[in-house]
This record gives C-alpha cells, structure tokens and sequence, in this order.
C-alpha cells in the first residue's frame, strides 16, 4: 500500500462485502423463500437481484428474504418497499425480470406494470 | 467477486468464546453445506457486541436478527428456517427484539439503540482479523490524512480542540499530554498504550483489542507522528490470551500493507510497534510502572515530576494512552474535533465505555454520550435489577472507586460528578449492588485486592492497606469497636496523602466511601455485631426454627455433625461448632432454617 489511493480503492472493494452489515436506508427488496417460493424458483431470482445490485454498486438497498407471502400460486414474489413503506408486488419473477426490477424500479424510479398482479 | 446475501456474525469475543461460540462457524457451514448455501450467505466471526449477558450471540444481515445463548441444537434451526427459507427463528431471538410479535433489527433494541458507539464502532460488526474490514470501514483513512494533508501541529491542535480525555481513570487532556510529549527536546520518542486494564470485573479495553486491534495500530501511529516518535509498544496484561493474539495478527497484516514500518504511504513516515506482556501486577497499570516493565525493572512506580511526557520510557519523551483514549483518535481526526466536542457535557466531551456488571440484568458493555445519567445507563440500557430486589449502590471506578447511592442516580455523568460524589470515573467499571449486598464486605473486598498488588515500594500503601484490611477483617468478623471506625478512616486519609502511587492514593476510597453512605452498615457490625445484608458469615446464625418436621434431613448432609435432634422432632444448631456451610439450608425441605 504504497499511497492513499491504494488506501481509497481497498476501502470501496471491501466495502461493497461488508455494508450489508449495520443500518440501511433506501429501498428494500423483499423475495418470498417459502416452500412455494423455493419450489417456484426464488433462489435463482434471489441471486441475481443480489448480483445486479452488486454489480451496479447499489450501496442502499436492501434484500432480504421472508416467508410465505399468502398467494401461492403467484410464487415467486418480490416486493419492493420504498423508503415510505409502500409496498409494490411483482409476481411470477424470473431471473430475467428481476434484472429489469432492479434496473427500472431500483435505479430509475419506475414500477414495472407488466410484472405486477394482473386484474 | 463474492457475492453474499446474507451475513451472519458470530461473537468471537472472550464472553461468548467462553461459552463455546469458536466451534459455530464450523459448525455453521456445515449444516449450510447441505443446502448449498455457502456460496450465498457469509459467516463472519467479529469481536463482542457488548450484551455479554446474552451470549452467545450471532447476528444474521440484513434483517438484523438478534439471536442469543445460541447453543450447538439450534444452529440447524437457524440455519433451515431463517438461512435458506427467510424465516426468523422467534423463539431463539433475544427478548428485546420481539415486540408482539414483529421482530426488531438489533440496532433498534433497547440496550443498543440507546448508546453510541464511538470507541466501539467496530466492535461486533467487522472480522476483527481481517484488515480488509477494518479498511471498508474508513480504517487507515485517518492515518492517511494526518500524514499527508495535516501538519504535526495541526494533529495535535484537532485532538486539543476535542476536549478527549484520558479515559484510563485520570481524565487529563490528552492534546495537552500530546503537547508536552511534542515540545519535550529529544531525538528518540515513543508512544505506548497502556493495555493492562487491572481493574476487576473492566472490560472495555479487552472488548476494543478483541474487537477492533487496528484502531489501536492507527492511533498509535497518529499520536507517533504527532509528537515525533518512530516506536510504540503496546503493554497488553498476559491474562488477554484472544486479544494479545488478535493484536498480533493485526500488526503483521498492517506491515504486510506498508501500514506500519517504514516510508508509510511514501510520506518518509517510519513508525514500528512492539507488543509487551503484562505479568499479573496491577501496579503496573499505573503509567511509571509501566513504563519501568517495559525498560525490564520491577515493575514499581517512580516518583512524578518527571511525567512520562518528558521523561518515559528509557528516560524518552513518551504519549502513554489508554486503548479506549486511543479508540476515538481516528474518528476525531476524520470527523473533526467539533463533532466529538458536541457530545457529552461541558467538561467531559465525547463518549464513555462501561463494563456494566453486579446486580444487573444486562452484563455487558456499553458506550454512552457523556452527560447521560446513571439511572438511563442502569435501568434502561442495563435493564434494571434482577429478582425484584432493590438497588442499593453503584460501584464506579473498581478498586480506586466509591459507591454512589440511590439519592444520586440522577446524576449526569462525567469525570468531575462523579469525583463530587466521592468517586471516580476510573477506567470505566460500574458494578450495580443491591439489598443483598454487604457494604463492609464490598470495602473489604476492594481492599483485599489492593493489599495483594501493593507493590511494595511505599510504607503508607504497603503497610497502611494492610492494616486498613485487618481492621475491616476484624469487624466482619464481629470483633470490632467504634474505635476501629476512627482508627480506619483517620488511617485512610493519610494512606491517601502519602502514598507514592495512584494505587495507594485511591485504595481506600471503596472505605471512605461506604464509611461516608453506609456507616450505619459499620455500627451495626460493631456495636450490634450483625451484618444487615446478610453477607459476613461471622456475625451470621443460622437456626432452624418451630416450622421443623423433624425429618433429620439437615442433620445427615451437615459436614461437621453440628445439628442435634430425633425423627419428628426439634432440631438444633450447635453455634459454636456450625461452620455456616448452608448445606442444611439447601437440604431443607420444608425451608425452615433461617440466616440472620
């Protein structure tokens, strides 16, 4: 470590491993990892929200995981809580569609209609 | 590039290790191991989170689930329920986190959400033997910063302008120490940190070393090139196995980073430091006699002027600081000196760490705001009195301390309150006592502990603590007169004057001060020749009253065959010959003998 920018970039590698740790603010990403959610194929999606957060450097949200949200069939579930609580409900992710979660709701703000319940 | 979910942290401090928490990471990834879930969720041993009442404690991120007394059954069940289907394990998470049934993150319970955690900001989230963590939370950044943007001077001037204080027990202005150590005219200068915590039932300074060790390398290395100095040792009692180690292991990894050694951050900035054992003296906690362990002599004290400041270590300019002092360096300098000096009171700025211990429900260790008062710290973040029993005192300061009494729990906090009331600060101890506790015993105990580390040197410490110990002695044992009482007190002050040490100077104010709240406890066991509290074996009696059934039970387990009596008859207690054992009263089964 010859200088401080040695120093600098050290510290935002190793913190993007470790800030899950402690208090958050920002969104909230919610996959439902129930039986159903498992059986469904939530792991997958929950990898790779993980992974497009991580490779974004999204150093505010939050992913966590619950249980059985209630509606089965709809299996796998993602919610996403804002920094209000709101609460919005994507329905039947997939991998694929969790990227585009990530990058439309997350990083600009904007619901994915197609991916909600639909009436 | 790992990618991890989820981070589980392990309490890897002495508490918790003790109890058996070393084995869970193994054990962890081995019940992960058959789901696969090593790749996504992290297992990372950190040092004490403080709620050492609690331990084992492990930690799951990002929910923040606090588990506690997690033993070897329950890994499984974390595991399967909360680790790979999202389901918090309610009945294994500590009381304060559920609130009908919502569960709180950790940072919000009680006992948490009300300190703040400057000294021990690390502790209980970081790998405290992995520099990378140490670094992602701005570690070395301070160091970076004194270096190559801020002058000598100006480091000092920060630490002057934040009003931190020695917060060994002495309470003086460490920008001042640093001061006299920078002007002193010397081509060789050290700095040390004084590790030896002798104090018993403190353990602030263990928990930071376990916890956090390079924040003692980088202030040292701040205060080094603050004051001119190219060496440090760092004093570490021997009784600290995990942290002498964790220390090691961080030392070696800064120097594999160009932390420590020469040329650092290519400034020309050398800086080496050294680890020195302790050998079991308390004495040699006390800064001369430190500072003559480290030069390899006895460790005793020397007579002051010259401080340490001028005159140290081989007779070098010397900054000796504490662990916690040094734990707020990096922060003052990266936050500057008006952040610290906005929190505590107008004398004692920032914040204090606190081995919360005794009649309290939450044993551990705190860090508070100073200004805060003892009642907040002891009702609610220590959670009261266990069993419903009345609190009787607070025990600051370990054995150079007073106690302060229930008219005083309002008091706010800080170095000069407490020495008002007749006690100190100290190094940060507080041992709660409640009705059951005897205030002559507790005097007696303290002073038991000082005459065995007297160290010797001085007539009035060596045998003026001896003396005050044989008359507390003699009137736990029933054996003393109101004479005594005088004899003890007149003896303490001048045992105060005319000691050469802190260590003489302080002991006998655990006397002075029971004899200043508690003095109608000494006439009782004088003139009464009866321990109220029911402590001093000698001056109990056990009986066994009418309520007997005669079942001879007492009798048969009684190891000196004292008790007399027939099958569904009165039993009786020979007084002279009962050892007061109190195995009869553990036997009894109907509860009919008494201690009074």
């Amino acid at each position: 470590m010859k200088s401080l920018a040695d120093l600098a970039k050290l510290r935002e590698d190793a913190l993007k491993k470790v800030n899950i740790r402690g208090e958050r603010k920002g969104k909230r990403v919610v996959v439902g990892m129930a039986t159903c959610g498992i059986a469904a194929g939530a792991r997958p999606v929950l990898n790779a929200l993980v992974e497009e957060v991580s490779k974004r450097n999204l150093l505010d949200v939050e992913i966590a995981q619950t249980g059985c949200i209630g509606v089965c069939r709809l299996e796998p579930i993602v919610e996403v809580y804002d920094e209000n609580n709101e609460k919005v409900t994507y329905v039947h992710v997939t991998p694929e569609m969790a990227k585009k979660i990530i990058v439309d709701h997350i990083v600009n703000g904007q619901v994915v209609a197609e991916y909600l319940i639909q009436e | 590039m790992e990618l991890y979910r989820s981070h589980v942290l392990i309490c890897g401090g002495t508490g918790c290790s003790s109890s058996g928490s070393l084995t869970f990471e193994d054990k962890f990834a081995a019940a992960m191991e058959k789901h696969d879930l090593n790749k996504e969720v992290k297992l990372v041993k950190t040092g004490c989170f403080g709620l050492c009442e609690a331990g084992p404690i492990v930690v799951v991120y990002p929910e923040g689930s606090f588990y506690s007394r997690v033993e070897d059954k329950d890994i499984e069940r974390i595991v399967d329920e909360h680790l790979l289907k999202g389901r918090i394990v309610k009945d294994l998470l500590h009381a304060s986190s559920i609130d009908e049934d919502q569960t709180k993150s950790i940072n919000d319970v009680e006992f948490f959400a009300k300190q703040e955690r400057v000294a021990l900001k690390n502790c209980g989230i970081i790998n405290p033997e992995k520099i990378e963590e140490y670094v992602a939370f701005d570690g070395y950044k301070a160091l970076g910063q004194a270096l190559t943007e801020m002058t000598r001077e100006e480091v000092i001037e920060v630490v002057k302008a934040s009003g931190l204080r020695g917060r060994g027990g002495g309470g003086f202005p460490t920008g001042l120490k640093w001061t006299f150590a920078y002007n002193a005219e010397s081509d060789k200068k050290y700095v040390a940190c004084n590790a030896d915590e002798g104090d018993p039932g403190a353990f602030m300074d263990r928990s930071v070393l376990e916890g956090d060790p390079h924040v003692i390398i980088e202030a040292m290395a701040i205060a080094a090139y603050a004051i001119g100095a190219d060496e440090g040792y760092v004093y570490i009692r021997a009784e600290y196995p995990i942290a002498v180690e964790r220390l090691e292991i961080a030392i070696e990894q800064a120097k594999e980073m160009g932390l420590l050694g020469e040329d650092i951050f290519g400034t020309g900035f050398n800086f080496d430091l050294k680890i020195k054992l302790g050998a079991g003296a308390f004495v040699c906690g006390e800064e001369t006699a430190l500072i003559a362990s480290i030069e390899g002599e006895r460790g005793m004290p020397r007579p002051r002027p010259p401080f340490p400041a001028n005159k140290g270590i081989f007779g070098q300019p010397t900054v000796l600081n504490n662990v916690e002092t040094y734990a707020n360096i990096p922060q003052i300098i990266l936050k500057g000196a008006e952040w610290f000096a906005n929190i505590g009171t107008e004398r004692s700025k920032g914040t204090k760490v606190f081995a919360l211990g005794g009649k309290i429900n939450n044993t551990g260790l705190v860090e508070v705001p100073m200004g805060m008062t003892l009642r907040e710290v002891i009702y609610d973040i220590g959670g009261g009195i266990p069993n419903g029993k009345a609190f009787k005192a607070v025990q600051t300061g370990g054995p150079s301390g007073g106690c302060i009494t229930a008219d005083y729990l309002d008091t706010e906090i800080d170095y000069d309150n407490l020495i008002e009331l007749g006690s100190m600060m100290g190094s940060g101890g507080m041992i709660v006592m409640d009705e059951d506790n005897c205030m002559v015993d507790v005097a007696r105990f303290f002073l038991d502990f000082t005459v065995d580390e007297s160290c010797g040197k001085c007539t009035p410490c060596r045998e003026g603590t001896k003396r005050m110990l044989e008359m507390l002695d003699k009137i736990c044992e029933g054996k003393g007169t109101m004479a005594d009482i005088d004899a003890l007190e007149s003896l303490a002050y001048t045992i105060k004057d005319a000691s050469l040490c802190g260590l003489g100077q302080t002991a006998p104010n655990p006397v002075l001060s029971t004899l200043q709240y508690f003095r109608d406890e000494y006439i009782a066991h004088v003139e009464d020749k009866t321990c109220p509290a029911g402590v001093c074996k000698d001056l109990l009696a056990i009986t066994i009253t009418d309520k007997c059934i005669g079942c001879t039970m007492c009798k048969t387990v009684c190891p000196v065959n004292c008790i007399s009596g027939e099958k569904k008859g009165q039993h009786i207690i020979d007084q002279d010959a009962c050892i007061k054992c109190e195995a009869c009263i553990s036997k009894c089964p109907v509860k009919c003998i008494v201690k009074k």
